[in-house]
């Protein structure tokens, strides 16, 4: 005899183990029923009637059960095997479900839509490629930025790259270019060749060699300081004179002789420095010394 | 508690009388070491344990002073000093890996004739790299990305859109490039490298960290546009040098000296360090050596370096082979937590 009422009675008011209760509302957890709330006409146990639509591996079978069948519950569920096609489905369904309550076929068929439309849903999902979400033990994390900082320093990076460039500067593939060696750079700027800046050093050095002699022996002759104050201004005008030096070599002669007082000063001020610019400044013209003096000071 | 002494045990360390914690002769006449874990009682416990500190010691210190002094002796003398004791360093005690590569392999040589860098690092394909990222572009992103279109010649930066990552694998096929670059961001910071070889090259997923942009960089340098010079080290096994020849394929085979510009891919300990840097060639004098062997002051060349460009550190963790495709790829190389177990055992 069923009493269906007596039961729900009980599950309801007492207790259900299907039952989860949730701040939104009640909810059924047996897998047998068919809209997965917890309700009079959605109790599957308080129910001797009931059908239900249950997924498996992606097919979709139909369960029915009968008062008929209430005291084997071996065999109480009837299942069927829904087509695949959402329309013949629902004729099936409907074939199956014939006289029975309209509340049940409607909920059967609410089921089977929204279970397709989540099939169809999966299966585009499997197919897209998903980002992963992979845990990292914050352990390994520590043990793994402990050993790189120690490989870091176990590394000398500068000092490894610099032993390989000189490994290959040995091998010789960097012979072709200009900018290395720089004794050899400087060798070639010597024999003539001007790139401005460089012939500033060169001068010097050149300056060096070949006027340090003659300088001295100037400088023991005199005694006077008198030409003293003119000394600044030539040399701000050492680097502009440089490429006069050469044509007025001639020059140099003439005016050494004449113009010795100023070139003693002159000698006095560049043996300290850079003779080779006295020089210079004895082939320009006096009024431009004058108006550089002027200038400087 | 003490065990029983077996007969066999003619040098056991471990031997314990009747938990009284005293030495105890065998046969043989041997002195045994007592373990302080043993002993039970903990006040004689730590005496015990106290003395052997202190015994070690001493021990210690009395062979440093007996080598000092020979060596003393010996410079006096004017004889050859003894030789110095090598320090064992992580490098040192590496596990012997039989993978390692040998200056007369065969089958490597085979290998690397048959790889899928051949085309580019023969010359015959020049390399054009897409770089782009993962779905959401973070802060640091884009400007680590900059400084990568900056370091990389002949590179290419696509914004990421939505698009599915074989999708851009086939798209830049199409589009004749030989490197797919895919950088990866994580709670706000670039923190992962994913280098994709094209058309069908291998796929290298790498971690990366302590990325430092060149404007954080202190004295940086800026750099040109000529290729640059790589230098890779430390690529011993087989594995590595796959990697190695993965970053070579990056760049173009030709370098121009004049630029002066060098891309360092160094290996230490299985992490990659990447440094690019602008270097120039000086001579410095060197002041004569104090042991007296010369009186003149020579000419050394060094070079000094100017470093440029972002510099950051690299971890392999995975190596495919063809181009992306977790679920179907074959991995060549995976990473394993278990790997980490050895700290003298390393892949690349």
């Amino acid at each position: 005899m069923q009493h269906d009422e007596v039961i729900w009675q009980v599950i309801r008011h007492k207790h259900c183990s299907y039952m989860a209760k949730i701040e939104t509302g009640i909810f059924c957890r047996n897998q047998y029923n068919v809209t997965g709330i917890c309700n009079r006409s959605s109790c599957p146990l308080a129910n001797s009637r009931y059908a239900t639509i249950r997924d498996h591996d992606g097919v979709f079978y139909l369960y029915m059960k009968t008062i008929e069948r209430a005291h084997m519950p071996n065999n109480l569920w009837e299942r069927i095997k829904l087509p695949r096609n959402y329309e013949q489905a629902l004729e099936m369904i409907d074939k199956h479900l014939l006289y029975w309550p309209k509340l049940l076929q409607h909920k059967v068929k609410q089921r089977l839509t929204k279970m397709t439309q989540m099939r169809i849903r999966m299966r585009k999902l499997a197919l897209k490629t998903r980002e992963v979400i992979v845990p990292m033990p914050r352990r390994q994390m520590k043990r793994e930025q402990r050993r790189e900082d120690k490989a870091e320093k176990a590394a000398l990076l500068d000092k490894a790259i610099e032993t390989e460039l000189l490994t290959r500067l040995k091998t010789g593939i960097y012979n072709d270019i200009y900018n290395y060696p720089e004794p050899l750079f400087n060798k070639i700027l010597d024999d003539g060749k001007e790139i401005v800046k460089e012939v500033e050093e060169e001068d010097e050095e050149v300056g060096v060699i070949e006027y340090v002699e003659g300088d001295d022996e100037l400088e023991e002759e005199m005694e006077d300081m008198e030409d003293f104050s003119g000394f600044p201004s030539k040399e701000s005008y050492l680097e502009d004179s440089d490429d006069e030096d050469e044509d007025d070599a001639e020059e140099q002669v003439v005016i050494h002789k004449k113009g010795r007082a100023l070139k003693k000063s002159d000698d006095n001020g560049k043996s300290k420095k850079k003779s080779r610019v006295v020089v210079e400044v004895e082939q320009e013209d006096g009024g431009t010394r004058a108006s550089l003096k002027s200038l400087k000071l | 508690m003490g065990f029983k002494r077996k007969k066999g045990d003619g040098d056991g360390e471990e031997m314990e009388s009747d938990g009284r914690g005293k030495p105890s002769f065998n046969g043989g006449g041997q002195r045994h070491v007592i373990l302080p874990s043993m002993i039970k009682n903990k006040d004689k416990r730590s005496k015990v344990y106290a003395k052997q500190k202190h015994e070690k010691k001493l021990e210690k210190q009395k062979k440093i002073r007996e080598r000092d002094a020979a060596e003393k002796r010996a410079l006096e003398l004017g004889e050859e000093p003894p030789q110095k004791q090598i320090p064992k360093t992580i490098e040192n005690t590496r596990e012997s890996d039989e993978t390692v590569c040998r200056p007369d392999d065969e089958e490597l040589f085979a290998d690397i004739d048959a790889d899928e860098f051949n085309p580019v690092l023969r010359r015959e394909v020049t390399p054009k790299i897409l770089i782009t990222t993962c779905r959401f572009n973070s802060t640091r992103g884009p400007a680590f990305i900059s400084e990568l279109l900056s370091v990389i010649p002949n590179s290419h930066y696509q914004k990421r859109g939505t698009y599915d990552l074989k999708k851009i694998v086939e798209y830049a096929t199409k589009k004749d490039f030989t490197s797919l670059i895919v950088v990866h961001t994580n709670r706000r910071e670039p923190d992962a490298l994913l280098i994709i070889g094209l058309p069908n090259g291998p796929t290298a997923h790498f971690k990366l960290s302590n990325l430092v942009l060149r404007k954080d960089i202190k004295n940086h340098g800026n750099p040109t546009s000529h290729e640059p010079e790589l230098v890779l080290n430390n690529f011993t096994t087989r594995l590595g040098n796959r990697v190695g020849r993965f970053f070579q394929s990056l760049f173009p085979p030709d370098p121009n000296f004049r630029g002066r510009r060098v891309v360092t891919f160094h290996n230490q300990r299985d992490f990659i360090f990447f440094r690019h840097h602008r270097y120039i060639f000086d001579t410095k004098e060197i002041k004569p050596s104090d042991k007296g062997k010369d009186g003149v002051a020579q000419e050394r060349v060094k070079p000094r370096l100017q470093e440029c460009g972002p510099r950051f550190t690299l971890k392999l963790v995975t190596l495919q082979h063809g181009t992306f495709d977790t679920k179907g790829g074959e991995f060549e190389w995976v990473h394993k937590p278990e790997m980490d177990t050895s700290r003298r055992r390393f892949f690349l």
